[in-house]
């Protein structure tokens, strides 16, 4: 669905994607994961035709988005990071009017604008306008018009950012829906869970490079332990306990808040902290996360 | 030459899709059906170039009575008035649609952002606006043809003529108006606009004819845009046809072409970057 090799986008002096190597299968759920700015929307913004690759190779469909632009947006479905809906228009008429971009006719547009509304549960809110919806409602809105054209790949540009939980649940579902199908979803987020709920694959992104690259479980199995103690110790720095703990555990990384503990056994990790006679005033051992893989992999968290 | 050879190379390069122009008209027509609020713009549009004639055109064409025009002919103040405000409804119907909604849609609501990620291409998304407002236009300056005609300032036969030209004015400054409008940075540029607007309102030979003034300034007017669109249309309502009227034919069509190209050309440098 998706190849590149060496993909580089400038913007003048500074390069936002940085010679990435791609490849996306059929019915796969393909994450990028990294912070903000790491040149996750560029790369997404040349998937989707829109922005010219500055150097490298992109076939998108096995076509060149530069010369064959319109015939592959005709088989996207894009869903962009902030919502685009067309404030002058009903919920319904959001559809419709996009179908007519595409060029599929007025009854068919009809009958696929219902169905949408349908599987995102807007059904009531058809003949609303777009301004009174919540935050997730347009989400939901923005997915189904992604969808009007049935593409055969959809990019969501971090589809959760900003919404509550509850929302973003939903979201998830009707995404997993979606993916159960078999169309291919291409997604950005710079939040673990998410990229853990619906990536097959990813790769991690950090300043316009891939630093990583796997399925969730294979990252977090290659980059990082099993289990991660996370210690607080009041209100001591963290990292004045690294050399006092040192040895414990694969490796130690101090955060303003917390320290970080990674072992295979956290228990026996947290009991070899007690035997050394510290008393740390709060102590979590859990699964290790994609969270801690990008720790490891680039010294930073993802958000801020 | 030069814009011709542009925008027939525009041309080649992306053959323009009538549906997907048409779709983009179509979304204005279902904003248009949506809310009563887009009435009233229009409403108000028809109404400003009326109030215009009547106060002016009738009010002080009494008061100045019949005016003597450098051929000798003879005509009625009114009848003189009437259709530079045909032209500058024309103008500013277009102008309404491609400058204040265009710019809203562009840096706001991220309308042109939306219709990018579908196969629509950046002209045909100028191309279709365009025909939009000269729609647009056209409901104002048909209107306002029937009310000439109903106060007798031209004649059926020559308003049936001057409604394709009114089109002509509202393509010509409605392309001019949408390039103009990607460059605009914020809300206070459309200070400008209006002023300029209302500049050429004045000064385009549409309150009195341009040989009253000095023959520098003259030639200036001769060079803006209005003018050309006011001699058109008070050559064909008045049925005084000349030869010159094909040099304005030619700068209104300079005027599309240049906006045009302009107009998606920018488009896709700020969109799609």
């Amino acid at each position: 669905m998706i190849h590149a090799r060496g993909l580089v986008k400038r913007f003048g002096d500074f390069t936002a994607v940085d010679g990435i190597d791609l490849e996306v299968a059929p019915g796969e759920a393909f994450g990028f994961l990294g912070p903000n700015g790491a040149g996750k929307s560029s790369t997404m913004r040349m998937i989707g035709c829109v922005s010219t690759p500055t150097a490298g190779e992109l076939r998108i469909l096995g076509m060149d988005p530069v010369r064959e632009g319109p015939a592959i947006r005709a088989r996207l479905g894009v869903c962009p990071q902030t919502d685009n809906l067309d404030p002058d228009l009903t919920v319904f008429e959001n559809l419709t009017t996009y179908a007519r971009y595409f060029g599929i006719p007025r009854v068919e547009g009809r009958r696929r604008a219902a169905e949408l509304l349908e599987f995102v549960q807007l059904t009531e809110k058809s003949g609303s306008t777009v301004e009174p919806l919540s935050g997730g409602m347009k989400r939901r809105l923005s997915i189904a018009r992604a969808m009007i054209n049935e593409p055969d790949l959809v990019l969501l540009d971090e589809p959760t950012t900003g919404l509550d939980p509850q929302a973003r649940h939903l979201l998830w579902e009707r995404l997993f829906r979606l993916k159960q199908r078999g169309v291919t979803l291409v997604l950005t987020t710079h939040y673990m869970d998410e990229a853990e709920q619906l990536c097959d694959r990813l790769v991690v992104m950090d300043a316009g490079k891939i630093v990583a690259e796997g399925s969730p479980r294979h990252l977090i199995e290659t980059y990082s332990t099993r289990e991660v103690v996370e210690l607080r110790f009041g209100d001591d720095a963290p990292a004045t306990y690294v050399e006092k703990l040192a040895g414990i555990g694969e490796r130690l990384d101090p955060l303003p808040d917390r320290l970080l503990l990674y072992s295979a056994d956290g228990d026996a990790a947290v009991n070899e902290v007690h035997r050394r006679g510290f008393t740390p005033s709060s102590v979590l051992v859990r699964r290790s996360t994609l969270e801690d893989v990008f720790l490891i992999l680039t010294g930073r968290t993802l958000v801020d | 030459m030069v814009t011709t050879y542009a925008v027939a190379r525009v041309a080649r390069g992306n053959r323009l899709s009538p549906a997907r122009v048409g779709a983009v008209i179509n979304r204005n027509v279902g904003a248009l059906r949506s809310g009563p609020a887009y009435w009233l713009v229009l409403a108000s549009g028809f109404f400003e170039p009326v109030l215009y004639l009547l106060s002016i055109g009738v009010g002080v064409g009494a008061l100045v009575g019949d005016l003597t025009l450098k051929n000798g002919e003879v005509l009625p103040y009114a009848n003189f008035v009437a259709p530079a405000m045909l032209a500058v409804s024309a103008m500013s119907g277009a102008l309404a649609e491609t400058t204040f909604n265009f710019f809203f849609k562009f840096k706001y609501v991220k309308t042109y952002d939306a219709m990018l990620a579908t196969p629509l291409r950046p002209m045909e998304i100028a191309t279709g606006e365009l025909a939009w407002a000269m729609i647009r236009g056209s409901l104002y300056t048909g209107a306002f043809l029937i009310v000439m005609v109903a106060l007798g300032l031209t004649t059926p036969g020559w308003a049936l003529l001057a409604f394709p030209a009114t089109w002509l004015v509202g393509l010509a400054f409605g392309a001019v108006g949408m390039a103009v409008s990607t460059f605009i940075r914020g809300w206070q540029d459309f200070d400008l606009i209006s002023t300029g607007q209302f500049a050429l309102f004045l000064f385009s030979g549409t309150f009195s004819p341009v040989q009253d003034y000095p023959l520098p300034v003259e030639i200036l007017i001769a060079t803006t845009p209005l003018y050309h669109a006011v001699e058109l249309i008070r050559g064909i309502t008045t049925g005084m046809l000349s030869w010159s009227m094909l040099g304005n034919v030619a700068y209104l069509l300079v005027m599309l072409a240049v906006g045009l190209y302009v107009a998606s050309r920018r488009l896709t440098s700020v969109l799609c970057r």
